[in-house]
């Protein structure tokens, strides 16, 4: 086993290990846990580096340990998982300063970073999973690791936002075990392949793979909010913020998107999914997705729920990428899985900012408060003309690239969703900047906390900036080369390749 | 010939062992504790020594006092015998250890509590071991006798009744086992099982036997819907007890239902087969419903248990068509149903000594005072719910796996709906551990052991997901289930 | 009908009369007292068919599982009767619970 072939693992035990550590420290050890949290953070975001390196020059990384006669588990960094892993090893080391400073103070901090650790294990595991068998065990791993933190605050809401969670989560994982063993009994191989490895199949068996399409995208649709099963995300808004922020960024819903990515092109294959006619379908969902979710968040007053609402509508546009089935609107799809990461956690770092710095849960309470905490709002309002679409922030990017590859592809009616998304996304985001901006402040924020002379802790202040401030290098620097949109091209490339 | 006379001792020592130890502790009360830890400890070496044996020489046989076939009192060894072992002395130990930590502050129950153990520990061995049809049956009595005294140590009335019912049903099964082997020995002259697998024919006596034996040990295994004496017995028991009961003494009736299944009746019942699956998908579903509405702990866990002995069942149809994949998933479930069962019970027991009761709604914040046990109760509902990677996700994986590449839907979506059913129940119980109740209640410390101990279960029940093929290896050795080896190929 | 199989019939017929007893009576002597009837039909099959050989000479080895089997049998009887007493220390009756007499 060569060198190489550990830097995988060795990714996945960057976060387990300290995680696994900071289960068995004491409450009040905090030095020694952050130092922990940081150290696992960066050697993650190192290592990870290295394989970004790596793939770009032709290595390959990967490890395998037979799991039954015939049927490995297997960790292998190709372009595809990189493009996750590097996503989720930023946003974690980012999310981890944000959560050090946002929990300050509040019990049972050990068990919220040991879970939080799992969730991020789990995640790079879901990224670097090189079959479905491995992909489910770390799917499965996320749906455990991430309950402990919603139900984190113990309360009779929280409990029961749990169970939902959940229900949904569990029912969809056994959904895809059944997909996946059914595929598995047609092909004899579980293993990811660009192009994908059904297509071989006597065209006797085109039904039953349409089936198992149907599984494998509900299972996987849970988690990626597709409506009608997005029910639970607004729920499990009751966690911590630095919680939904990593669920809603990077952990959960993207490793659902994620693993839409992967069967469609590295199970089914694109251009079979198309003969197979489900990917029209597919595209209609996520287009009723995109709109259903920004409807329902225009009429959210509570801010997280309305960001929550925003994210079942913006994680569909990584579905439609998809779906379109063209290799623009590919390279759309997948690089919105970064852009959308970090515009949707910028605005949930800076939500999180206003309820422990003012006290403020609900939009309508946000008058004036750009001029109490402008930094933060500055911050909120990059992310939020991001998800509009407004150049040059990163989210144009992504609609632009949609739009060319529906045109591409033939698909006109797709820029009509994209038009009417865009619109709807200004009605819910912009009335949130005048007030901020233009409303005069009232005398007293609900429950405010002194800072000083600074408008919130340094902890919680730096995170959405810097993040804010990656959305809009990714949209200015796009053509650069390891930017987001060159490496989503470079997978593009290889999903569509003619042999 | 020092050889032969070492493997003699091999094959007996899982046998002699825990039962010298039985009779010391039931002499030396004083020192019973030690005894049984250090037989317990002396009885996994022994079943650890015997693995390299049969790896290198394939099955064992040992003609007890010189008596051999047809008279019997042989011993027999292959694979699935030594992996039921194994299972016992493992999960026995780690019961050994938590019981010695529980009964500290009891003596006089530890007193009563060793020498059952260990006599229940000689006859589930002994079990798994016999070749013949008769000296099972006095093994299955004493396993039987002992598990309910050992039931009933507590004292207090629901303990008691349990233990009584309990007995009812286990003497009802023995003796409808008994009068099978009777009508099976005068048909074939013969209590060997080997030689009857040889004789056996289609015809009423065959039948009539097949029938009450079958009965017998269905009911002694719980299977849906002769099941309604487990739960108040497995759950009014001391947490060790409980454990016990539920991980392995079950276990061993469903061992000879298999054997008995494989040797001699599937040949001749085929069609029974279906009827066994279907009762076991009943068991998945009522088990688990039950165990969902339930809202005391251990009544929970015991339900649990019906719906998981279910799944045992499952594999009696799915063989006739895939064969070894379907007795290997089973295996692979009731290997790690022993552990994480054990495991929860266990758990059960901490709770239940920290809070003094255990109806789930008020666990109380559990999660943060008593981590450790709510981890490993975490952790063998993983295994139970069948989520990678555990033990049972391998198990049902192969089930499912069996019941797909033969196209029988139905089975699937019932493993399917168990585990489900079953991730409802286990997170029903973890939920109100992070919620405060509204009647408090003074907490009591619980000793370390006693957490660490259904820790270590829990992590095997999940390790065994991760260490497949050597398992799977053991099962084959001396070909147990009588995989035709034309069909055996791919 | 030869002696023999005219054993092992009355032993089934003990045995399917004791198992009505056990279902039908409530009290635990009773329901005891039942099994041990069983359990004496099981040992008359047993016996009985023991003289069916062909030579004519009775067969030993049923006869030694009859022994075998009563010493079981008296083992149980003796941990049935003292739990019944137990039951009726705890419970004020020798009755399970929800059965009532019928």
């Amino acid at each position: 086993m060569t060198l190489n072939a550990w830097v995988p693992l060795l990714v996945l035990c960057s976060s387990l290990v300290p995680g696994l550590l900071i289960f068995g420290l004491d409450e009040s050890r905090v030095r020694l846990r952050t130092r922990l949290n940081l150290a696992g953070a960066l050697t993650k975001l190192a290592l990870v580096g290295v394989m970004l390196w790596g793939v770009a020059h032709g290595h390959t990384y990967e490890i395998r340990i037979t799991f039954l006669p015939g049927l490995d588990l297997a960790l292998r960094a190709g372009p595809l998982a990189l493009l996750f892993l590097v996503l989720s090893s930023l946003l974690w080391l980012v999310t981890t300063i944000y959560a050090i400073g946002y929990l300050e103070g509040s019990p049972h901090r050990s068990r919220f970073f040991g879970f939080f650790s799992l969730c991020v294990t789990a995640t790079v595991g879901v990224a670097m999973a090189a079959d479905m068998l491995t992909f489910l065990l770390f799917y499965e791993m996320l749906t455990l690791a991430t309950y402990p933190l919603v139900v984190h605050r113990g309360t009779e809401v929280a409990r029961r936002a749990g169970q939902v969670y959940l229900a949904y989560t569990i029912g969809g994982g056994a959904l895809m075990l059944l997909g996946i063993v059914w595929l598995y009994t047609l092909t004899g191989t579980l293993e990811f392949t660009p192009r994908g490895f059904v297509s071989e199949l006597d065209s006797s068996h085109h039904p039953a793979l349409i089936l198992i399409f149907v599984f494998l995208i509900t299972g996987l649709g849970v988690k990626a909010a597709l409506i009608p099963l997005h029910a639970w995300l607004p729920m499990a808004m009751v966690a911590p913020a630095p919680v939904s922020a990593l669920l809603h960024a990077v952990a959960v819903v993207k490793a659902g998107a994620f693993g839409i990515v992967r069967v469609v092109y590295e199970v089914f294959g694109v251009e079979f999914s198309a003969l197979l006619g489900v990917m029209l379908p597919l595209a209609i969902l996520a287009a009723a997705t995109i709109i259903y979710g920004s409807l329902r968040a225009i009429f959210q007053d509570d801010l997280k729920r309305r960001l929550a609402f925003s994210t079942v509508s913006q994680v569909s546009y990584i579905v439609l990428g998809v779906a379109i089935a063209s290799p623009i609107a590919t390279v759309g799809g997948l690089v919105h899985l970064v852009h959308q990461g970090l515009m949707k956690i910028t605005l949930f770092f800076c939500a999180g900012n206003l309820a422990e710095t003012l006290g403020i849960h609900k939009v309508s309470e946000m008058n004036g408060v750009g001029r109490r905490m402008p930094w933060t709002m500055a911050a909120f309002t990059v992310a939020a003309f991001g998800m509009i679409g407004a150049p040059p922030v990163a989210g144009f990017i992504t609609k632009w690239y949609l739009g060319l590859g529906a045109l591409d592809a033939g698909q006109h009616w797709v820029l009509v969703v994209l038009a009417a998304s865009s619109l709807l996304n200004a009605a819910y985001f912009l009335p949130i900047l005048h007030a901020a901006w233009f409303r005069e402040p009232p005398a007293t924020w609900p429950e405010e906390r002194d800072f000083g002379r600074r408008e919130t802790a340094r902890a919680l202040l730096w995170p959405p900036l810097i993040t804010a401030l990656a959305a809009v290098l990714a949209g200015l620097f796009a053509a650069m080369p390891f930017s987001p949109l060159e490496w989503a091209r470079f997978i593009a490339e290889q999903e569509f390749r003619r042999p | 010939m020092d050889t032969a006379v070492l493997i003699q001792s091999g094959l007996t020592a899982p046998i002699l062992v825990p039962l010298i130890g039985a009779l010391l502790a039931f002499v030396i009360r004083r020192w019973a504790s030690p005894i049984g830890l250090l037989s317990v400890a002396a009885l996994l070496g022994a079943v650890i020594l015997q693995v390299p044996e049969l790896i290198a020489d394939g099955p064992q046989r040992l003609a007890v006092g010189g008596w051999g076939a047809p008279l019997g009192v042989d011993l027999y060894a292959d694979g699935l015998s030594i992996a039921m072992l194994l299972m016992t002395a493992v999960v026995g130990l780690g019961i050994s250890l938590y019981a010695a930590a529980c009964f500290r502050g009891t003596p006089a129950r530890g007193q009563a509590f060793w020498p059952l153990w260990l006599l229940l520990l000689t006859a589930l061995n002994a079990l798994f071991l016999s070749a013949d049809i008769f000296n099972l049956y006095v093994t299955l009595e004493i396993l039987g006798l002992s598990a309910v005294a050992l039931t009933a140590i507590v004292g207090g009335a629901d303990a008691l009744v349990g233990a009584m019912r309990y007995l009812l049903v286990s003497l009802l099964g023995s003796l409808a086992y008994l009068l099978g082997v009777a009508l099976l020995y005068h048909a074939y002259g013969t209590v060997d099982i080997a030689l009857l697998a040889e004789r056996i024919d289609a015809e009423p006596a065959a039948w009539a036997a097949m029938g009450l034996m079958s009965a017998g040990l269905m009911l002694k295994t719980a299977l849906f819907p002769l099941h309604f004496w487990l739960p108040p017995a497995h759950a009014s028991a001391a947490a060790p007890v409980s454990a016990a009961l539920s991980a392995l003494v079950v276990k061993g009736s469903f061992y000879l239902l298999v054997r008995f299944w494989v040797e001699l009746f599937g040949e001749i019942a085929g069609g029974v087969a279906t009827l066994l699956g279907l009762l076991g998908a009943a068991a998945i579903l009522w088990g688990s419903i039950q165990a969902l509405v339930q809202t005391r702990l251990k009544l929970l866990i015991a339900y649990s248990t019906v719906a998981q002995i279910g799944y045992l069942f499952l594999a009696f149809p799915l063989a006739v068509g895939s064969g070894i994949m379907a007795w290997s998933g089973v295996l692979y479930l009731a290997l790690s149903h022993a552990l994480a069962k054990a495991a929860m019970f266990l758990v059960a027991g901490n709770l239940l000594r920290f809070g003094g009761h255990d109806r789930i709604a008020d666990l109380d914040r559990v999660v943060q005072r008593l981590p450790l046990s709510m981890a490993a109760f975490a952790l063998a509902g993983v295994s139970i719910m069948g989520l990678p990677p555990s033990g049972g996700f391998v198990g049902k994986w192969l089930l499912l796996e069996s019941a797909l590449t033969q196209g029988r839907w139905g089975w699937a979506i019932v493993i399917i709906l168990g585990g489900v059913l079953a991730a409802t129940y286990v997170f029903k119980v973890v939920g109100y551990a992070f919620t405060q109740s509204e009647n408090p209640h003074q907490a009591q410390p619980v000793p370390a052991t006693m957490e660490w101990v259904a820790f270590a279960l829990a992590v095997a029940a999940v390790l065994m997901g991760l260490i497949v093929s050597q398992p799977l290896a053991l099962f084959e050795i001396g070909n147990p289930f009588r995989i035709r080896t034309e069909l055996a190929a791919p | 009908m030869t002696p023999a199989v005219f054993y092992a019939l009355t032993g089934l017929g003990l045995f399917v009369l004791g198992l009505h007893a056990l279902i039908v009576h409530a009290h635990l002597l009773r329901k005891i007292l039942a099994f041990n009837v069983m359990g004496s039909g099981v040992f008359l099959v047993l016996a009985g068919l023991a003289g069916r050989t062909p030579s004519g000479i009775p067969d030993p080895v049923p006869h030694a599982m009859v022994i075998t089997g009563i010493v079981v049998a008296v083992a149980a009887t003796a941990l049935a009767l003292s739990l019944m007493l137990r039951v009726a220390g705890a419970t004020g009756s020798a009755r399970l619970p929800d059965e009532t007499e019928r």
